[in-house]
């Protein structure tokens, strides 16, 4: 009947179409790794690296983390020094310094205590400004409980952040933040304020360039297949009123493999200075809503 | 467009633009009318990009048969549980209101080339200066034997969105274990390349999590290799280790045709009796692009690759499934890219607003179990052969569950990015 012996199944599929007809009738790109770059491969390695050591972290905490903020751990001791390092995965949207403006997120300078949304010059979510109206402050409570699934503390936020599981981490997290007060300036913001910093400073030669708006917008439909124009989040980050900087650096980062993510690395491949110059200058005038 | 370059067509396009658009101004007194036909991923996009940037300058008139769209993206995923047939239905209303897009929901039963009018199925015609036309595709039943329209109730394609697919879902939540499914696969070019093997991932997980562990999925198919093939293949055995069978052209020897009544393929290697039957026949361009004399004898449209304008046409545009677009994949992605160049065109030739290089992209997310979501994607440049890829990406076997799962939580911000693109904001 249909049975047929497995090697002899897998023989029969190995033989074949010429390679003309295999050409003829492929129409997807073969299954290989990026072709364009070379720096990919050792980049996305610390990815997985990360993602295995995420994954072990989640196996210890598992239990009582799918209970999703029902219940909480015995608050943990937290580490400054710890929580500076963890922080660095912070800095690519969060400033620390006093009167050093923001980034893509809102300083994070004296936030312990704070209410939430009431920072006069940065632009927050509706969401987040409604939390704050509503009574919502930066206790280290409610930091741990917000850093841990920022999505679903706050819903409608635009902070493109998954989370931290890892309780212990977040604990360290939040004793940095708590020394982030008065004239202290942490040692990462050193590195958080590199977007205004040198001129060696990775895509500044775009940022020498005075965007072209109206080529921002025709370029930017092709964002908008995928980033929503209101700026919210859905699983794939808000991008509107990025301050142009801030947006420049990042799309160098994937250019450059900095960043890793096989679509935006693919998206970028194709942007000289002057279109991501416009990009960044016409996303800088969208409102998020 | 061979041995012209893109500056020199720019300068014929705005040429011809000049002395086409100023008498119809002069004749008509009125705006200028654009007319879409079809509002899929391309129409909807088009309709919607050319209404909002030309602020009420040109009337765009979007005609389309049904009230709601559902998309053929993510019905696989309704097919898995993970989506309800609701959330893959969107509405029509904020491309009138928020727009100025008018509707026509009626069927247009052709074009009327001389007149520049297209006649609907009410009765009425819409006239246009710039038509887009986004249809789409047809099926071709009877290029597998046996099968037909009239048998599709019973042995379902759903390879077009809407009633096909409640079907589809029926009969699959229908199986008993022990019950089969047998799938006979489309031949290039087809709508949606991964999409037949996304699908039968999803019926396996439905099977998988009913606690099914005598049924069988069998895929004929046409084709020696399908795309994603090392991906889907590893997740199969992964996932739903000895339920799901492929067989190329090499090992069943060629699909003869199936007998409707009994739900049998047969095979030179053998016949295939399926509990449920589902066949995914070969594919042309949508009936009103053939009927007009824009196909090849592919089946499908050729285009200009700088502009998405039928070849040889200056008024008329053809966009997604229907066109022949160089490497490009016939997807909802595509379809989306492919209606902002034509959108930027029709704007320029019209109103006279900026031109810019077109760029067009591509992404397609697939996802083969919980949390498993895999992708392949590409940028293409216009030359004056085709729409050609500059450089391209697919997901790896041997990846870690968290980049699987964190690209299936991207697959549901496109959706919801696309369809918030194509359908506007609510």
């Amino acid at each position: 009947m249909r049975e047929l012996a497995p090697s002899t199944r897998m023989e029969l599929q190995r033989g074949g179409k010429s390679p003309e007809q295999e050409e003829a009738e492929e129409t997807f790109p073969r299954e290989e790794p990026m072709r364009h770059r070379q720096g990919g491969k050792a980049a996305s390695t610390s990815v997985v690296q990360r993602a295995r050591f995420i994954a072990v972290a989640m196996g210890f905490v598992g239990l009582y983390l799918s209970m999703a903020g029902a219940v909480w751990a015995e608050p943990a001791n937290g580490d400054v020094e710890r929580g500076e390092a963890e922080f660095r995965n912070c800095i690519q949207c969060h400033k620390t310094g006093p009167g050093t403006g923001h980034g893509i997120g809102p300083n994070l300078h004296d936030v312990i205590g704070r209410r939430a949304g009431v920072l006069p010059d940065f632009r927050y979510s509706r969401a987040l400004v409604a939390a704050g109206g509503l009574g919502l402050a930066w206790t280290a409570e409610a930091l741990d409980a917000f850093i841990a699934n920022p999505r679903q503390n706050v819903p409608g936020n635009r902070m493109s952040f998954r989370g931290v599981d890892d309780p212990q981490k977040r604990a360290d997290l939040v004793a940095f933040l708590a020394t982030l007060t008065g004239e202290a300036q942490a040692r990462a913001v050193a590195v958080s304020d590199d977007v205004d910093g040198p001129a060696t400073e990775i895509g500044a030669s775009a940022m020498a360039i005075e965007g072209d708006s109206a080529y921002g917008e025709y370029l930017a439909a092709e964002c908008l297949t995928c980033h929503q124009a209101t700026g919210e989040t859905d699983g794939i980050p808000g991008i509107v009123g990025w301050d142009r900087k801030v947006f420049i650096r990042a799309l160098f980062e994937y250019k450059t493999n900095v960043r890793t993510h096989q679509v935006m690395q693919l998206m970028t491949t194709n942007l000289g200075d002057e279109e991501i110059a416009a990009l960044a200058a016409y996303f800088e005038t969208l409102d998020a809503q | 467009m061979r041995g012209m370059n893109r500056r020199t067509f720019g300068l014929m396009a705005g040429a011809a633009s000049m002395t086409l658009a100023a008498p119809m101004i002069a004749r008509t007194q009125t705006k200028p009318r654009v007319v879409v036909i079809g509002g899929g991923s391309g129409g909807a996009t088009a309709a919607r990009y050319i209404a909002q940037d030309s602020e009420n300058a040109i009337d765009v008139t979007l005609v389309e048969m049904n009230q709601e769209y559902t998309t053929c993206y993510f019905s696989n995923l309704y097919f898995g549980g993970f989506r309800t047939f609701e959330s893959i239905t969107h509405s029509y209303d904020r491309l009138a209101s928020g727009y100025g897009v008018t509707m026509a929901f009626a069927m247009a039963t052709g074009i009327d080339r001389d007149a520049k009018t297209v006649p609907l199925s009410d009765g009425s015609s819409v006239p246009y200066d710039k038509l887009v036309i986004s249809p789409g595709i047809d099926l071709i039943y009877d290029s597998v034997d046996g099968y037909s329209k009239e048998v599709e109730g019973d042995i379902p394609h759903s390879w077009k969105p809407g009633e096909q697919t409640r079907i589809m879902k029926a009969q699959l939540d229908a199986l008993e274990d022990g019950q089969n499914i047998v799938m006979v696969a489309p031949p290039n070019p087809y709508r949606c390349p991964p999409g037949p093997y996304e699908r039968i991932s999803m019926f396996a997980h439905m099977l998988k999590s009913k606690g099914y562990s005598d049924s069988t999925i069998t895929i004929l198919d046409p084709k020696p290799k399908f795309s994603k093939q090392g991906l889907f293949q590893a997740g199969w055995e992964q996932h739903y280790p000895g339920m799901v069978e492929w067989l190329g052209p090499d090992v069943h020897g060629g699909i003869k045709g199936i007998d409707p009544s009994t739900k049998t393929v047969m095979t030179d290697l053998d016949d295939f009796e399926a509990d449920m039957l589902t066949v995914i026949p070969k594919q042309k361009a949508g009936a009103i692009a053939t009927d007009a004399g824009l196909a090849n004898d592919s089946g499908f449209c050729p285009i200009d690759p700088y502009t998405m304008k039928a070849q040889g046409n200056d008024d008329i545009y053809i966009l997604g499934d229907a066109s022949i677009a160089g490497d490009m994949p016939k997807s909802g992605f595509s379809a989306n890219s492919q209606a902002k160049v034509a959108a930027m065109s029709v704007r320029h030739e019209l109103i006279d607003s900026r031109m810019f290089p077109a760029r067009y992209s591509n992404t397609c997310w697939s996802l083969i179990a919980t949390d498993d979501g895999v992708k392949v994607g590409a940028q293409y440049s216009p030359t004056d052969e085709k729409i050609a890829s500059t450089s391209s990406f697919i997901s790896q076997n041997g990846e870690s569950a968290e980049v699987r799962k964190e690209t299936y939580e991207e697959s549901i911000g496109w959706y919801k990015g696309i369809t918030t693109d194509m359908f506007g904001t609510t």
